[in-house]
């Protein structure tokens, strides 16, 4: 009789450890995850809160906003935002790493300093780009002006057709040190003799670069592109910071119809469509993370 | 664990609610968030948004005074305005409401068709000795809910130095305040400093312009309603008002005002405590202009109302809590009030008293008798209103689309979405 029990026993030995993280998932995960999920289905109001009363009402959450012509040139401008900020952030980013990654004096006082951006919160970063790029009394219109590079001054926040350009560049001036350092971190990794022997064979800077450095690269590549989308596309405190959507909703992007749908229209189940679509998403590219590294994980 | 109070007590929860309220009471605990506690009898609490200095203070000096009159000490929680209502869904969700809350005046429409709220009458406070306005402001389909200290409304601000020295008299109707506004555009001057958000700020400075107009929310694509937006767009495009008014807070609008960007402003008397500070700035306040001299200036009335949440477990909480209601809202706590706080007594005797004694507010008190409710015609619907006004707003001042457009689309908006509900 002993040996089966014994034999259980080792069976639920490693759920034992498993059950900490376990519930902790569900509970902060999980729950919140399906939460969302349930809630696009219901009719779920200001009411709710005092009745605990949501009546569900099928697909009608979806459809309305799917019908809500701000969703399909809010999921535009989402991608568009994305797009442009990784371009930018992982662009700069490695082109700093690289230059880093040569010895020479000073290079470790001035990239502490480029990790500036990283420790001032969203919110603070936005408020004071916002008097940055104001039309008529920001710095970098006088001094567009005062270099003659611009004529007239710059609508960078108040004209519907700069406003997104402005906030993808603060975020790419927001997203430029992760993407250094952890590329800089990359490529510390790369023996330098794998370099020296593309240079033998006879290979130019770029060359080598291309050729050995950014392929031996690919993983960590992988890693900073994938964590810059999911924080990318669910941008909320930025655009609220510097625009909070307009001028005439040319910032809207998920993140913030989430909330204005939620908070300021208080119609939770339309909100938490919003959120369930930017959920999907990211789910998808979280897939194709798993997949890209299941394939190239030999490291 | 405490107790959960969001039923009578004794009624045995069924077994699959047992479960789940065991399994949300885990929820909160471990989420930190602490379970509605055990209400102490002596102790009472009172949510506003008054977290700044020395709103604050102030605050609880009557609370103090009106808690003692009543037998009970009395807490003050404060949140900032925007977290109200998230926070005060969140405590109702929970059962755990305070027994006062001060609600925005465009909020109390919610809470109360949600039933949150019970009337003032029945607890009772009369109604008979208020004004109309009074009345209106702090009741939803004719139940009055929320017993007002001191409201507020949007006045012309205008740098008086400036005037002075341009030889211009304040405007007081659209034509002269276009004429005006351009004359005292110059250099990085504008002549008019608004705030035209797509959010609330914009929406309710612009309101002024279109009800003295004639205009309504209820008919955003009446003639008098686009020729409201058409005047706006009017200003900015002639120069008079900065293009960059679409990014501006009523904050920012009085921050321009101050640094001498703007000669005249939009906006209302809480910017007084910021304005003070800068004693060097001589300026003064009139009655937003009105299209044709004659006309009547109708401004949105703002302010927030005390109101006592249901409090199903403790009944007998609701009265003492409608005590200090009465307590706060008196004539003098209101006179007391407005002075300190630069709003505008309800009461007639005050407010009279209280154009005495701060004259140079005096035309808010003007602006406040004619002022409307945001929420009179349309209640908790407003938000669908505000959303559609604030988008036209916005297209039609970036050029995006006409004003006629931007109205006739905010039309179609509110109607699609307001049957959809329906």
């Amino acid at each position: 009789m002993r040996a089966p029990a014994t034999a259980r026993r080792r069976a639920l030995t490693p759920w034992l450890f498993l059950a900490p993280a376990l519930v902790y998932l569900l509970l902060f995960f999980g729950y919140p995850l399906v939460r969302n999920v349930v809630m696009s289905f219901q009719d779920y109001t200001f009411a709710t809160y005092f009745t605990g009363e949501a009546p569900f009402n099928g697909l009608e959450n979806w459809r309305a906003v799917f019908a809500n012509e701000l969703f399909a040139a809010s999921l535009w401008r989402t991608l568009l935002f994305t797009a442009g900020s990784l371009a930018g952030q992982f662009g700069i980013g490695m082109a700093l790493a690289v230059f880093f990654s040569r010895r020479f004096p000073l290079s470790g006082v001035m990239r502490s300093l480029l990790l500036l951006p990283w420790l001032i919160p969203m919110v603070v970063a936005g408020t004071v780009w916002r008097r940055v790029l104001d039309q008529e009394t920001g710095v970098l219109n006088e001094a567009l002006q005062a270099l003659h590079l611009t004529s007239a001054a710059v609508p960078w926040l108040s004209s519907p057709d700069h406003a997104l350009l402005s906030v993808v560049l603060v975020n790419i001036w927001i997203g430029i040190p992760f993407n250094m350092v952890i590329l800089y971190g990359g490529l510390q990794e790369i023996p330098a003799e794998l370099r020296e022997a593309a240079v033998l064979d006879g290979a130019g800077p770029l060359r080598t670069f291309f050729s050995v450095t950014l392929p031996l690269l690919r993983p960590v590549v992988t890693v900073v592109l994938v964590l810059g989308f999911m924080s990318t596309v669910k941008i909320l405190d930025l655009v609220l910071a510097l625009t909070g959507g307009g001028p005439a909703h040319s910032t809207e992007t998920l993140g913030t119809l989430t909330y204005q749908l939620s908070f300021l229209q208080l119609d939770f189940g339309q909100g938490a469509v919003v959120g369930n679509v930017l959920i999907i998403i990211s789910m998808v590219f979280a897939a194709l993370y798993l997949r890209a590294n299941r394939g190239g994980g030999t490291r | 664990m405490h107790a959960h109070h969001h039923r009578p007590p004794g009624t045995p929860l069924p077994p699959r609610r047992r479960v789940r309220a065991a399994a949300s009471a885990t929820l909160l605990l471990l989420a930190g968030v602490g379970c509605a506690a055990e209400r102490d009898p002596d102790v009472y609490t009172i949510m506003n948004s008054g977290t700044d200095e020395p709103y604050h203070s102030w605050d609880q000096e009557v609370m103090d005074a009106c808690g003692a009159q009543a037998g009970v000490r009395v807490d003050q929680l404060s949140v900032p305005a925007d977290q109200l209502v998230p926070k005060a869904l969140r405590m109702a969700s929970s059962g755990s409401l305070p027994d006062v809350i001060s609600l925005d005046g465009s909020d109390l429409p919610q809470f109360a068709e949600a039933g949150g709220l019970v009337p003032l009458e029945d607890l009772g406070l009369p109604t008979d000795d208020l004004t109309e306005s009074a009345l209106a402001f702090g009741s939803h389909e004719g139940v009055y809910y929320g017993a007002a200290r001191s409201v507020n409304s949007l006045g012309l601000f205008y740098n008086a130095a400036v005037l002075a020295e341009e030889g211009i008299e304040p405007p007081t109707s659209w034509e002269e305040l276009r004429s005006s506004a351009a004359a005292l555009t110059e250099g990085d001057r504008y002549g008019l400093a608004i705030s035209a958000l797509s959010t609330e700020d914009g929406v309710y400075q612009f309101l002024p312009w279109l009800w003295s107009n004639g205009g309504d929310e209820r008919e955003l694509s009446s003639p008098e309603s686009v020729e409201a937006l058409q005047y706006i767009v009017s200003l900015v495009d002639a120069g008079s008002v900065s293009p960059s008014v679409v990014n501006w807070t009523q904050a920012d609008a009085n921050d321009q005002f101050i640094a001498g960007n703007a000669a005249m402003m939009i906006n209302g008397p809480w910017q007084m405590p910021v304005l003070r500070e800068h004693p060097e700035l001589d300026w003064a306040v009139v009655e937003i202009p009105v299209p044709e001299a004659g006309d009547t200036s109708v401004a949105p009335i703002g302010g927030e109302a005390y109101t006592v949440p249901v409090n199903v477990d403790h009944p007998g909480r609701e009265q003492v809590a409608a005590a200090l209601v009465a307590c706060l809202t008196t004539a003098e706590a209101q006179l007391d009030w407005s002075t300190k706080g630069s709003n505008v007594p309800l009461d007639p005797g005050a407010a009279e008293e209280y154009s005495e004694q701060v004259p140079e507010l005096a035309p808010f008190v003007d602006q406040v008798r004619t002022a409307r409710s945001r929420t009179e015609h349309v209640g908790t619907e407003w938000n669908t209103y505000s959303q559609a006004i604030g988008t036209a707003l916005q297209a039609a001042l970036t050029g995006r689309s006409s004003p006629q457009d931007a109205m006739g689309r905010a039309q179609e908006q509110v109607e699609s979405q307001v049957e959809g509900r329906s």
